[in-house]
């Protein structure tokens, strides 16, 4: 390494992509749309047992513009979907999703009018949770898909 | 089936045999549950004397079901209490399918006004003289009546309006 040898000690060299993405990936702070049970499982994977701060997404923000995953976890109703796409369109880039549980994957067995049949009918959804509810560790799981995902972003200079 | 009226249930009985005979239709029970049908033209003024004369002063609930039949499809259920002795009774009443309206109850309790804007929002059924008759939970321009028999299961697609998948540019 000709260049770390000439810099002495305390340097080394990277690129700036796998730096910001390092660090974007270890800090994917969730925003909880907890609307329905699965809301619960969703608070036991941030909590001591399974503990998503291992992962650097402890600080669940309420707040849609210093979060960069939502987790829609339950089911959304047509008049809830607005508010919910309201709350992702105030997200700031870069943003994932992750859909839990059956009802936000597919509908789930709420097979009816009010319900919408899969968030991915209005939210670009990057990760989809199976089971009803899923266990934390299965949320983990694809908490860690979206590490995976980050990890391999295309170059932070094209972003804009 | 011959009835097994305890003593408030026969005094609404009487009560209604000789002050509506016009109206009253039909008295029938079904699990453990005493059912009155009746005309629904003079229905505020039936559960007025149910309300007043017979002491029961809480109404529980008013339930819509669509029968599905020709003629007289809908009908309308007053679950009205008698908390002096905890008698319950069902008051029924049917209307037909063609503009189907029913006076409401909102003068003699007011929280029939949750009700009946469900019933009206779900089947379709006005209430007259409702003081805030909107829909409830679906949205003001929805064109259908969820509960209806014929209404499918998924619903009617793009019936319901979804978000824009694209960011709202002002």
């Amino acid at each position: 390494m000709g260049i770390e040898s000439a810099l002495g000690e305390g340097f080394f060299t990277t690129k700036i992509d796998a730096l910001s993405n390092w660090a974007r990936a270890n800090a994917a702070w969730p925003m909880p749309m907890g609307l329905a049970c699965c809301a619960i499982e969703m608070m036991a994977f941030a909590g001591p047992r399974y503990d998503a701060s291992r992962f650097g997404s402890e600080v669940m923000r309420f707040s849609p513009r210093q979060s960069d995953v939502m987790i829609v976890a339950g089911w959304s109703t047509y008049k809830m979907a607005h508010a919910i796409r309201r709350i992702w369109d105030q997200m700031p880039d870069p943003k994932w999703c992750i859909a839990m549980g059956a009802c936000a994957s597919t509908g789930g067995m709420h097979r009816c009018y009010g319900v919408v049949q899969g968030v991915d009918n209005y939210l670009p959804v990057d990760a989809y949770v199976s089971g009803c509810p899923p266990r934390p560790d299965a949320l983990l799981h694809a908490l860690m898909k979206i590490q995976d995902k980050i990890k391999t972003e295309h170059s932070v200079l094209l972003d804009s | 089936m011959s009835l097994e009226l305890n003593k408030t249930e026969q005094g609404v009985v009487d009560g209604l045999s000789s002050d509506f005979s016009e109206d009253l239709i039909d008295v029938y029970q079904s699990c453990d549950h005493t059912y009155i049908r009746v005309e629904a033209e003079n229905i505020i003024q039936i559960l007025k004397f149910l309300k007043e004369k017979h002491h029961f002063i809480f109404l529980c609930d008013i339930i819509g079901t669509d029968r599905y039949t020709s003629d007289e499809r809908f009908e309308v259920i007053y679950n009205i209490m008698n908390l002096r002795t905890q008698d319950r009774i069902f008051v029924k009443i049917r209307v037909e399918e063609e503009n189907p309206h029913v006076p409401t109850a909102t003068s003699l309790w007011t929280s029939a006004g949750w009700f009946e804007r469900e019933i009206y929002d779900m089947y379709g059924v006005r209430f007259e003289g409702h003081p805030d008759h909107r829909r409830m939970y679906m949205p003001e321009d929805f064109e259908y009546f969820p509960l209806r028999k014929e209404f499918p299961l998924l619903g009617i697609p793009g019936s319901i309006e979804l978000p824009n998948t694209t960011p709202d540019t002002e």
